[in-house]
């Protein structure tokens, strides 16, 4: 078995992921990439969505991140986010309450209107965390 | 000589608020603890922004973003007052208001239009009784339990009007938390943002095992772009959780001694009570002395 490498998974409130990973997949602003142990330094954006990755014993652990920043190092990648839960920790309700709301928002906004961005944006979050939450059950 | 009924009236009413005040300090201790947790759980993820922060500013060309550009004239300058909702924290409000008006006016001095944004109820309330002009409030805020997205919002508004011209300057009066017993006020210039100071280089390269540079995506330009606005929310951030955690701090000094300023005056007044009803018994026992004497005539 290839050596494993730390993931670490910071918000600004707490740490949400400190443990070893045998690879880690995660949703880079050009695509999604994957690292495994010896890679080299690489630095990227993080789009909105799910970032999952092997832990020590193999299983698989997912997670959504709302994006942020990544950097892989030969033994370890940090990734820093504005949000980060672990799957089971998604608040399904309020995901779909912020769909809606968001959604709402769209319709009466104009679309050159910053506040059509932000409730884009939103929208995805919501999106990806219900699609992420929801995947558990199916 | 006050009546024995008035002054243990007096002490009566002395004790409950010494229970008040007591009570009070100790909300205050716990919520510092919380504050002080809140801080303690963000440093990783600031520490690490600034590191590489810093090493993509080495990295991207010069005047990237716009908001690292300086207004050619500064006319508008935005106040980001940062004050606790509630009072019974000692000087801490007066202190920041204080280096608010001091700050202003030196702007004003200099013909320029001053605006604030409000955290916090007792900033607000000044700036409202001085007709200054206020954009924003944000209330429940400092002192209680917020998450990022608080700091995230209000950054963004600052952004748009930094963008939009409305702001030339953007600065942010909070409290520095420099231990239990000194919480300064502190000025910091949050936009154009100063000029970044590149991550602990030279030395930390020789030691660093990674000599490799890295692969950046989309690129440094595009990248920094992104992080700067981030930075904005992080200090704001920053500076709440300090505020914040320096509120409480203020407030279990200003409580602890107003615990102690009631042990004293229940003293005082338990002498005086003693004293009177001393007093009272000399002079029925007189009263006594002197009936039996004329009785005795």
């Amino acid at each position: 078995m290839a050596e494993n490498l730390k993931l670490e998974v910071v918000t600004p409130e707490k740490y949400v992921v400190s443990e070893d990973a045998q690879i880690i997949m995660a949703p880079g602003s050009l695509g999604e990439f994957g690292v495994l142990r010896g890679h080299t330094p690489f630095l990227t954006s993080l789009k909105v969505g799910r970032l999952h990755y092997k832990d020590a014993s193999g299983k698989d652990r997912e997670l959504f991140v709302s994006g942020g920043f990544a950097e892989a190092l030969p033994d370890r990648v940090t990734v820093l986010a504005e949000a980060a839960e672990r799957r089971s920790e998604i608040d399904l309700d309020r995901a779909k309450a912020a769909l809606e709301r968001a959604q709402e928002r769209l319709a009466q906004e104009k679309a050159e209107n910053l506040n059509y961005e932000r409730a884009r944006a939103a929208m995805y979050r919501a999106l990806e965390r219900i699609k992420l939450a929801e995947s558990a059950r199916g | 000589m006050a009546s024995l009924k008035e002054v243990l009236a007096k002490i009566t009413s002395v004790k409950k608020t010494k229970k008040i005040t007591r009570a009070m300090n100790m909300v205050a201790s716990s919520k510092l603890k919380g504050a002080q947790s809140a801080m303690e759980s963000f440093r990783p993820y600031a520490e690490k922004f600034a590191e590489v922060l810093g090493n993509i500013a080495d990295k991207a060309g010069d005047e990237t973003s716009p908001l690292l550009m300086p207004a050619e004239e500064i006319n508008n300058t935005h106040i980001v007052l940062m004050t606790s909702d509630r009072g019974l924290c000692g000087g801490f409000n007066t202190h920041l208001i204080e280096a608010a008006e001091e700050f202003a006016n030196e702007q004003l001095n200099q013909g320029r239009n001053v605006s604030f944004t409000n955290f916090g109820k007792k900033g607000r309330d000044w700036c409202r009784k001085n007709k200054f002009q206020r954009d924003k409030e944000y209330l429940n805020v400092v002192g209680g339990k917020f998450g990022f997205n608080v700091a995230s919002t209000a950054g963004q508004e600052l952004i748009d009007g930094f963008l939009n011209e409305s702001y030339h300057e953007v600065h942010v009066v909070y409290a520095q938390f420099k231990g239990m017993a000194s919480q300064p006020p502190a000025i910091k210039q949050l936009l154009p943002i100063p000029v970044l100071q590149s991550g602990e280089k030279a030395e930390a390269d020789e030691d660093s095992p990674y000599m490799a540079e890295h692969i950046i995506e989309p690129t440094p330009d595009e990248l920094l772009n992104e992080m700067l606005p981030r930075n904005i929310y992080i200090q704001l951030y920053n500076a709440l959780l300090e505020t914040s955690t320096s509120e409480h701090a203020a407030r279990m000094k200003a409580m602890d001694n107003a615990t102690k300023a009631c042990d004293d005056m229940i003293e005082s007044l338990t002498l005086a009570y003693n004293k009177a009803r001393q007093a009272a018994i000399t002079m029925e026992l007189m009263d006594i002395v002197g009936g039996a004497e004329a009785l005795k005539g």
